[in-house]
């Protein structure tokens, strides 16, 4: 931020005559405006390429008329959902129907202040990132309850209440799953996460290999994260064929788009704390990233760590389309009595692992043992 | 520092103001044909009846309230688990006594069911006669 501000102030001579904190703003907005122009371009693109994957998994062929094999479907659902009729049921909560859709869109842009797209590419390395992520996506929880309240609709109640119980549940094991990589770096801030994972081990100096605990971890954070997100086979809140839409029945048009966007931007966010924290994020294996130019660096791995939340996110996409739907006791029985104690005893793994080896993970003692 | 968490500030008024431009393009383009059927709650064609405001399942409190108390444990650990290695072994058998407290409670409330979602609730009543039988029959 700094850096950035005084080098504009040195190029731009107007800029030098204002004070600190105007530049500052601009540059943090014009940050914020990519980042969203980002976000919004994923969520469009991410709905089409779910059709596609889902029409593959189906021998479909999925969407195709709009455009070159269809790659232009996302742009005309979105001008079609811009130009429907927005309905407000009668009865509804009026206040509460209408803040929830903004509730869920902030909560789950806000947690792309923290996302780390590149070696120096972050809108705000806060020292409390992890944390922060799991505060904010939490708004999104509120949303979706003031959603099903204030829509007046039984579908839509039943929907929002399993949706608070099930992301209320599953946030335990989510926070107890990403300890083990806080602990291992002794930092909540996800840039210095990522910088723990380098070095000359490649992707061996990745969390996920460090030892058998964190290597669980990863999965448990991931199927955790997919119940997080109410994703298939977590759907439960949504579940078509038994309530219709769950929380978001009576909405139409836009309102409806931003509860659709949210979603996939929570599937970004969480691809990307994973990605951060237990594949090594932006690190390019076997490259040293920092020491390139900075553009170069900063591409290369841009382009790595899209490309590994890409690869998570269609992860996601293909679980969808593979699995059934669990009942709503199975769901509970899975958070509660598997995944909590099973963290729980993770994260004392990865303690009792450091103590006794130092912080050295079983690729860096098969390299001491060799003799580097 | 605390300039960071301006950014914090920027990205949810970015978000809302978006929002709100996106709801106002949609209001010029969208057509505006009220009807009173349309405006009432969908219930699959059936005719609504009744009011959908109803009581919460108990259940709900239940798991809000082992949640209340899980949440505060992963919150207490975060800063545990960021000075964990400067600490050492003095920090884990801390985090160790108090997890195994909280593990403790987890199965006294396995044991007692409370993690069932499937599970009847007897009144106070239902309570006392249960009980009763049960010593009747040892």
């Amino acid at each position: 931020m700094d850096s950035a501000v005084a080098f504009l102030t040195s190029k731009i001579p107007f800029l030098a005559s204002l004070p600190f904190w105007v530049v500052a703003f601009l540059v943090m907005l014009v940050v914020a405006l990519v980042i969203l122009g980002f976000a919004l371009t994923y969520e469009g693109i991410a709905t089409y390429i779910e059709r596609k994957v889902a029409a593959d998994i189906q021998v479909r062929i999925g969407p195709n008329r709009v455009g070159p094999n269809g790659w232009f479907q996302f742009i005309a659902d979105g001008v079609k959902l811009l130009m429907k009729e927005d309905l407000i049921p009668a009865k509804a909560d009026k206040f509460l129907f209408v803040l929830a859709p903004y509730l869920v869109f902030v909560g789950s842009f806000a947690a792309f202040v923290v996302v780390p797209f590149g070696i120096s590419l972050i809108a705000a390395d806060l020292n409390i990132g992890v944390y922060y992520v799991m505060a904010v996506t939490s708004l999104v929880v509120i949303g979706i309850l003031l959603a099903g309240w204030g829509s007046n609709n039984k579908w839509a109640l039943l929907g929002g209440m399993r949706a608070a119980a099930q992301i209320v549940s599953y946030e335990v094991p989510v926070g107890m799953a990403l300890l083990p990589a806080v602990i291992l770096a002794g930092s909540l801030s996800l840039q210095e996460i990522i910088r723990s994972q380098g070095g000359y081990l490649g992707i061996f100096g990745w969390n996920i290999f460090h030892n058998p605990f964190t290597f669980f971890s990863f999965f448990l954070y991931f199927t955790a994260a997919l119940a997080e997100t109410n994703r298939t086979p977590f759907d439960i809140p949504e579940a078509e064929s038994e309530l219709v839409a769950g929380y978001h029945v009576e909405y139409s048009g836009i309102r409806f788009a931003f509860f659709f966007m949210a979603e996939y931007g929570d599937m970004f966010v969480v691809c990307a704390l994973a990605a951060a924290l237990y594949l090594g994020g932006w690190q390019v294996p076997f490259v040293d990233v920092s020491g390139l130019s900075p553009l170069l660096a900063n591409l290369l791995s841009l382009g790595v760590f899209l490309a590994k939340v890409i690869a998570l996110i269609l992860v996601m996409m293909w679980v969808r389309w593979t699995l059934p739907r669990l009942r709503v006791d199975q769901l509970m029985r899975m958070s509660w009595k598997y995944l909590v104690p099973l963290t729980f005893v993770n994260v004392l793994g990865v303690s009792v692992w450091v103590l006794a080896f130092d912080g050295k993970g079983i690729p860096a003692l098969v390299m001491s043992l060799l003799g580097r | 520092m605390l300039l960071q968490y301006a950014n914090v500030l920027i990205f949810m008024a970015l978000a809302a103001i978006v929002a709100t431009a996106m709801l106002a393009i949609s209001r010029m383009l969208q057509p505006r044909n009220p009807n009173p059927v349309k405006a009432q709650p969908y219930e699959c064609g059936e005719l609504p009846f009744g009011h959908s405001w109803v009581q919460f399942n108990i259940r709900f409190y239940v798991i809000a309230l082992i949640f209340i108390i899980f949440d505060v444990e992963v919150a207490m650990l975060y800063p545990w688990g960021v000075i964990f290695r400067k600490l050492g072994t003095i920090a884990f058998v801390e985090a160790f006594v108090f997890i195994v407290i909280l593990l403790a409670g987890l199965a006294y409330l396995w044991v007692e069911g409370d993690l069932e979602w499937v599970r009847e609730y007897r009144t106070a009543e239902e309570e006392k006669r249960a009980r009763e039988e049960e010593r009747e029959a040892a």
